[in-house]
């Protein structure tokens, strides 16, 4: 027997505890990846290349005022800038206001909306057919699927910002690079149809020469409209989302504290099962000794036994971790935001390091007491 | 006849580490579900506690909130002063407040970042009709000045929001002198301001909402259905209190992954309270057995070691609950999708959060403890004396 599976074969000789353990730590694990997912989505990530090409231009103040439309040839003047398009969010409800049925609606131009988001595919026929049709709109194609939309459905979106209900009639369906819960529709639409706002939209998408001329890009910009009554706040599309996920709270506080309490927990687990583990093995430890295996043999085979189950339990929690991320990001009401949430490898490598490192502290201290045991005592322990 | 209690509280202080780190690791479970709970139950006070039975809250028709663009028209106002029930003021004059609403980036004081906050524009009068609200500091905003009052909330919150700090909304800095205390209301979110002040900023041919104040609750819903009725307004009426009751799905994030992270704690604490009690079983098999000769049945060994188990999560419960103490009454905000600006409220341990806690300990304590006792009361006796 080797050493090897001496300790594969201890880590799980008692059955039953070796499972609940797993499920425990794989439990405590799973939120761990889940919390470490979202906060690399949310905070590392820098987006797909197109994303980072990309700025947002709204006005100083919030997103509720509203900027000319005259602006974007402005913008467009702008050296560094290559495409730009102006976005209205429409905020209507689909059906009714449950949270399920809810999606972003924006006005925009058909012409230019493809130009800047560069990453989002349209069949040009579809792109074609949307562009004459000044009551028209394009899907995200998940949204679509959701809502079994076919070409040529009639989608109604009944205002509640504006005094307005759209009648749309689906166009095209695209496809982004992650899904983006969003209808556009034809600007015209809301520009004509309701007299207060015309010639205004929300902010402008624009697209830079490089990912690098976006700084350059969003300062000059602003340069050019803060002696206006409507200065503007440029920013990468990146910054521009993570205000949103800032809105909702100090969320890195709250992640953080739960992958602390579930690291904790983990520890206690692991702890608990390796104390009650190695004191069931009194005489076994003792046994060893008088075999000649000296204590850092005796430690080294205990905590290797903790590390064992405890990555073992980190797997498992990584590889559920993709179904509740994949759950999350088709949640009705946040599904929006997690829209770019995706399990990646290093999340679940970090996983089974973290499980293997709680594996070898919470052991440490009942597998050192072991191997420091009296061999005359151990042998004569009745277990 | 049941074991007594005593055998299990002894049998708990005996196998002391497992005891500690079992309880601890349900209590860390217990804290974050106490955390998620207090939030929500903060952020329902501040909705649901908000408004007042009294007043009607006034909206163009199809508007869901009082943001929403195009409202009510200013040549409506005197209709509405003359409509049966308003109350009036000293003078006699209906009272019937026009307000608008803007939303500004502030600065949060703790480095964090800017976040949308609510200024709601105002006369003295709609001061007058939210009795709740009360000036703590400073004084009031004079009617035609550039001059603002900011919630206690957001005094706390935010920089540049002191008493002789200015601030920049729509065409210059307004100054803020004084701040007001709602008592926890939604209105603890907010910026108050001088409306005609702000009309002449941004040339605002209407309101976007307007506040009636009816006599008595009767008269306030009867009011609500006149303004939803008369064709000259093309408006809508509600009771204040149900428009804010509406705005608790701000908290529709935080209940969502807060519910499945408390869910997903609970299910590993569950199976960590089953290994411990699975190994209190094993290394009592004899005592068991002894019990079972004695004469206990075996239904009284399987709810002694329910109880144990439910004693062994209580105990959790306990440190949970005291280790979330310091943070009841903290001030937080999140994002109110009516408004898209902040709303501020603080985590609440009402007395209804601490027993759902107690409860939910208890749920996991019987999920943990049923599978082990009812193997310790179903072995043989001879089987387990042999041990």
């Amino acid at each position: 027997m080797t050493l090897v599976s001496f300790v594969r074969k201890n880590a799980f000789r008692n059955k039953r505890r070796s499972i609940l353990t797993l499920l425990s730590i794989g439990f405590s694990l799973l939120l761990l990846t889940v919390m470490m997912t979202i906060w690399r989505a949310f905070f590392l990530s820098d987006g797909s290349a197109e994303s980072a090409q990309r700025l947002i231009v709204r006005h100083k103040v919030s997103l509720a005022q509203f900027l000319p439309i005259s602006d974007r040839e402005r913008i467009r003047s702008i050296p560094g800038v290559k495409q730009v398009v102006n976005e209205s969010w429409f905020g209507g409800q689909y059906k009714d206001d449950k949270p399920e049925n809810f999606f972003a609606q924006f006005g925009t131009d058909p012409q230019e909306l493809f130009l800047v988001m560069t990453d989002f595919h349209i069949p040009p026929d579809q792109l074609e057919a949307w562009q004459k049709d000044r009551a028209g709109c394009v899907a995200d194609a998940e949204l679509a699927a959701k809502h079994g939309w076919k070409i040529g459905d009639r989608i109604p979106i009944k205002g509640t910002i504006f005094p307005l209900n759209l009648e749309l009639t689906l166009r095209g369906i695209y496809t982004a690079p992650q899904a983006t819960e969003t209808l556009y529709f034809n600007n015209t639409y809301l520009d004509e149809g309701y007299a207060r706002i015309k010639g205004l939209v929300g902010f402008f998408g624009v697209l830079a020469d490089s990912p690098t001329a976006v700084p350059q890009v969003a300062k000059d910009i602003d340069a050019a409209f803060r002696n206006t009554d409507r200065p503007t706040k440029s920013e990468s599309e990146k910054a521009f989302n993570l205000d949103w996920i800032a809105m909702l709270g100090n969320v890195k506080a709250f992640i953080l504290s739960i992958c602390a309490a579930v690291v904790f927990a983990t520890l206690l687990v692991s702890a608990n099962t390796m104390a009650m583990s190695i004191r069931e093995r009194t005489r076994e430890v003792a046994l060893l000794k008088t075999l000649g295996f000296t204590r850092g043999a005796v430690l080294g085979l205990f905590m290797s036994e903790a590390v064992t189950l405890a990555s073992v339990g980190g797997l498992l929690g990584a590889v559920g971790a993709s179904g509740i991320i994949f759950l999350m990001s088709h949640a009705p009401g946040i599904g929006l935001m997690m829209g770019g949430v995706k399990p990646n490898v290093a999340t679940v490598v970090v996983a089974i390091l973290v499980g293997a490192t709680v594996g070898a502290l919470s052991s440490f201290v009942p597998a050192y007491n072991a191997s420091r045991g009296n061999i005359v005592d151990g042998l004569r322990h009745i277990g | 006849m049941a074991v007594p209690i005593q055998y299990n509280i002894r049998n708990l202080t005996l196998r002391k580490s497992a005891t500690v780190m079992t309880s601890l690791g349900i209590a860390l479970t217990v804290t974050t579900a106490i955390f998620i709970m207090a939030l929500l139950a903060g952020l329902n006070a501040a909705f649901k506690g908000s408004g007042d039975p009294l007043n009607v809250l006034v909206l163009r028709k199809g508007a869901t909130a009082e943001l929403s663009a195009g409202g009510v028209d200013r040549d409506s106002l005197p209709i509405m002063k003359e409509l049966p029930g308003v109350a009036r003021d000293a003078q006699g004059q209906g009272l019937v407040s026009g307000e608008d609403l803007l939303v500004v980036v502030l600065p949060r004081n703790d480095g964090t970042g800017e976040t949308n906050v609510t200024v709601r524009f105002l006369t003295p009068t709609g001061i007058a009709m939210r009795p709740e609200v009360k000036l703590v500091a400073g004084r009031w905003f004079t009617p035609g000045q550039r001059e603002i009052v900011v919630s206690k909330s957001i005094h706390s919150r935010f920089a540049q929001a002191n008493i002789g700090d200015s601030m920049w909304i729509g065409k210059g800095p307004w100054n803020v002198v004084g701040i007001f205390d709602t008592g926890g209301s939604a209105h603890d979110s907010e910026i108050w301001g001088d409306i005609n002040q702000l009309s002449s900023d941004f040339d605002r041919p209407t309101y976007n909402s307007a506040l009636i104040r009816a006599t008595d609750p009767v008269s306030a819903d009867a009011l609500k259905n006149r303004v939803s009725d008369d064709q000259r307004l093309k408006l809508n009426g509600m009771l204040e209190t149900e428009y804010w009751a509406k705005q608790t799905s701000s908290g529709s994030p935080i209940k969502f992954v807060g519910t499945l992270v408390a869910i997903i704690m609970a299910i590993g604490s569950c199976f960590a309270a089953m290994n411990t009690m699975y190994a209190a079983v094993a290394y009592r098999s004899r005592e068991i057995a002894t019990l079972r000769v004695i004469g206990f049945s075996r239904s009284s060994i399987l709810t002694s070691f329910v109880f144990e188990s439910v004693l062994l999560s209580l105990l959790g419960a306990a440190v949970g609950i005291v280790l979330m103490l310091p943070f009841n009454g903290m001030t937080t905000g999140t994002n109110n999708p009516v408004t898209f600006s902040e709303a501020v409220f603080s985590l609440r341990m009402t007395p209804e959060v601490v027993i759902s806690a107690v409860v939910f300990a208890i749920v996991m304590g019987l999920f943990g403890g049923i599978a082990p006792a009812w193997h310790a009361a179903r072995r043989e006796i001879l089987v387990a004396l042999r041990d």
